[in-house]
């Protein structure tokens, strides 16, 4: 593809989410949105992802809200019980704990406990992540609370394409969604997708293939697993890459398949270390494969301290590409 | 002690014996003549002022299928034929039953662990509601709600929650779908005066209150939350205070006055279908149990229960109905009706078998999960 005129159009995270948004709105009038600042009159959402979508589609349907976690996502659970499809959005993931009552006690399990007679399809869209200097209450990396919830989907997309097919997947889908944006990786660019590229929920891709070893990440993980990677080569190792796509309930049998082909494993994730997805990723591969492993399986997270707000600290705390590469020497030996 | 001293400044002694345990909360004060824990304002009805026949009929049916649930579900329980969490619902009979015959089966209903008497006010089958009770295969929910948590969504029994105050948002969703929908369901959410403590509370009335929905928030304040009398935990004088200061509708009633609560009822439903919004109403009551059945209610002054009890609201509704000329052979086949519906529900209950212990594995998600 030399021709600059061949090349894909690229397009940003962000604009991902809102072309997703846009495509369920138009695809289906059950879909509304809720949340603070998200109608244009109000900005279109702080970080511009529902941008257009109040113009197009009308305020009923594109709904700002008062700052009242609990109150948005109990009027997603509700809607979302009688027939609605419709999305939350709370601007940032550490703002899900005001709301975690109605996330874990009812989204969660009106299901269930109404014998299947009641479901709630409903999509939490929040965004998080540090290296925005933001300190300790705005960039918390919160799936594993979630992921650890009976009854929810956790989702994290990598990439705008990826962004796109599996926000239009979490709104679709009968299940109550927490979907994960990033918000220092709003503005990096990808592919852009076809505007029917669909990425169903609950199945991994593998963006690169390897036979040393096998790096398992997600959402802002993946670039640096891939940065990782790429210098990991240059020393002779050959890096297989699972992009978990889906958190919970996450895609078994694809990082099973890879870590039985390399027989190593690293689990790579920006949410702290400890008790997080990491924790139990390696757990299940060692139940499957222990006789079968080169090495325990090694897990990447970020230190065991609230996010810190001085760049200095906060670059300290958090996981970075060496310590994937150090981690992959230290397995491989 | 001055935390405590400012809360019982508000408060007039019930009698002048002193101690906190013996003190009244002030809006009772001037409930003289009247039933039950009375309220400011509320006048006894007359006569002409009193809900039509057929109404006061159609209340008394659902309150006596409470009443003799309940009585029923605490021998069952107390006889240890039953080993489940109950939370005793006497005295509470006819709020929910003026509530529930002043809407339709197709609106919704939010509600509580306490919420035997707004589920089969609301019309679940005695059955299937009994059944779930009892963790039954072929309750509303297959045994997987329980007491706390059950559904029904023939009847319009959305949500039953276990966690105070937390219906409130998710009534405000079904609210909104049927804003959105223009299909005229109003949704009434029950909750306890204790709730009003909770976010979710002002979160949810603020949020019902600017997108006018048709909600209708059914505060039973029976003036205790679990050993807490009211004015202890509550800065303000009523519940309908709180509406008001969040710019709703709101009004308070004797609830345990059939007339009167269902004319509040009624009206509160009318404004909603009108599009005009929520309303907040306030449903003074009374139990006459502990919070939880074994609870010995030893926080409510002794003379308090004994004034609650003389003024029960189901011996005054029936009472009205002989007034209205209903005859006593009519209302007591209503009551045998009941008592074999009753029987038979429990019976029932016992009867039917529990569901397979892999039932865990379905309604998790929209597949069997694996085991
Ligand atoms: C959020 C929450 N906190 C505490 C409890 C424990 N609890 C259960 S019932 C109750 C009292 C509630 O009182 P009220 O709202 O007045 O309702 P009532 O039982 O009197 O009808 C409490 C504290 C709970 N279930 N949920």
């Amino acid at each position: 593809m030399s021709d600059t005129a061949e090349k894909p159009k690229e397009i940003m995270f962000a604009q991902a989410c809102n072309m997703a948004l846009a495509k369920a709105m138009a695809d289906d009038p059950k879909v509304i949105l809720m949340g603070e600042d998200i109608a244009d009159e109000q900005g279109g959402g702080v970080f511009k992802v529902t941008l257009g979508l109040s113009e197009r589609f009308g305020t009923d349907r594109v709904r700002s809200t008062p700052i009242s976690e609990q109150a948005i996502v109990g009027a997603a659970v509700g809607s979302a019980m009688v027939g609605y499809k419709p999305v939350a959005e709370i601007m940032l993931m550490n703002f899900i704990t005001v709301a975690m009552d109605q996330i874990v006690n009812h989204a969660a399990k009106l299901r269930f406990m109404s014998g299947g007679q009641t479901t709630v399809p409903l999509t939490i869209r929040t965004t998080t992540g540090a290296g925005t200097g933001l300190g300790g209450q705005h960039s918390d990396m919160l799936e594993a609370w979630l992921a650890h919830v009976p009854g929810l989907k956790v989702v994290a997309a990598s990439n705008p394409a990826d962004a796109y097919g599996l926000l239009y997947s979490s709104i679709m889908d009968p299940n109550p969604v927490i979907f994960i944006e990033n918000t220092p990786g709003y503005f990096v660019k990808g592919p852009a997708p076809a505007p029917d590229h669909v990425v169903p929920l609950g199945k991994a891709s593998v963006p690169r293939e390897g036979t040393d070893i096998t790096l398992i990440g997600y959402g802002s993980s993946i670039s640096r697993c891939h940065g990782a990677a790429d210098n990991l080569a240059k020393d002779g190792i050959s890096c297989e890459i699972v992009d978990l796509r889906t958190i919970a309930p996450f895609d078994e049998e694809t990082v099973l398949k890879s870590v039985a082909k390399t027989r190593a494993a690293v689990v790579v994730h920006e949410a702290v270390r400890n008790f997080g997805v990491g924790a139990e990723i390696s757990s299940r591969i060692h139940e499957e494969l222990f006789s079968e492993l080169k090495a325990p399986v090694g897990r990447v997270g970020s230190g065991y301290a609230p996010v810190p707000f001085s760049p200095a600290i906060e670059k300290a705390w958090m996981f970075n590409q060496d310590d994937v590469e150090r981690e992959v020497h230290k397995i491989l030996g | 002690m001055s935390g405590l001293g400012a809360a019982f400044s508000r408060l007039t002694p019930y009698n002048n014996s002193g101690g906190p345990g013996r003190w009244r909360y002030e809006v009772c004060k001037e409930s003289v003549p009247f039933r039950g824990p009375q309220c400011k304002g509320a006048k006894p009805l007359a006569n002409s002022d009193m809900a039509d026949k057929d109404v006061l009929v159609d209340i008394f049916t659902r309150a006596d299928l409470i009443m003799q649930s309940d009585i029923k579900f605490r021998q069952m329980i107390g006889a240890g034929q039953l080993q489940i969490v109950y939370y005793p619902v006497r005295g509470q009979e006819v709020v929910s039953s003026a509530m529930m015959a002043a809407v339709n089966k197709e609106d919704y209903l939010v509600t509580i662990y306490r919420g035997l008497h707004d589920q089969l006010a609301k019309g679940i089958p005695s059955k299937d509601l009994w059944a779930e009770f009892a963790g039954k295969m072929a309750g509303t929910c297959k045994g997987k709600g329980g007491p706390m948590h059950i559904t029904h969504p023939e009847t319009g029994v959305m949500v039953t929650t276990g966690i105070v105050g937390s219906g409130i948002p998710i009534a405000n969703g079904l609210a909104l779908a049927s804003q959105l929908d223009k299909d005229g369901k109003v949704t009434v959410c029950c909750f306890g005066d204790g709730a009003t403590n909770i976010g979710a509370f002002h979160e949810g009335l603020n949020m019902a209150q600017i997108w006018k929905l048709p909600v209708i928030f059914l505060c039973q304040n029976n003036l205790y939350s679990e050993h807490t009398p009211m004015a202890f935990a509550t800065s303000s004088d009523s519940i309908k205070q709180r509406g008001e200061g969040l710019g709703m509708r709101s009004v308070q009633v004797n609830g345990n006055d059939a007339s009167a609560m269902y004319a509040a009822a009624k009206e509160a439903v009318e404004y909603a279908r009108a599009g005009h919004g929520p309303t907040l109403i306030e449903a003074m009551t009374f139990r006459f149990h502990g919070h939880l059945l074994g609870d010995t209610s030893h926080y409510i002054p002794k003379e308090e229960m004994e004034q609650a009890k003389k003024d029960d609201p189901m011996p005054v509704l029936r009472q009205q109905l002989l007034d209205l000329q209903v005859s006593e052979s009519d209302i007591a086949a209503i009551e045998a009706k009941n008592a074999a519906i009753i029987e038979e529900a429990s019976q029932f209950a016992l009867d039917a078998p529990y569901p397979p212990g892999d039932e865990y594995r379905i309604d998790v998600l929209d597949v069997e999960i694996a085991a």
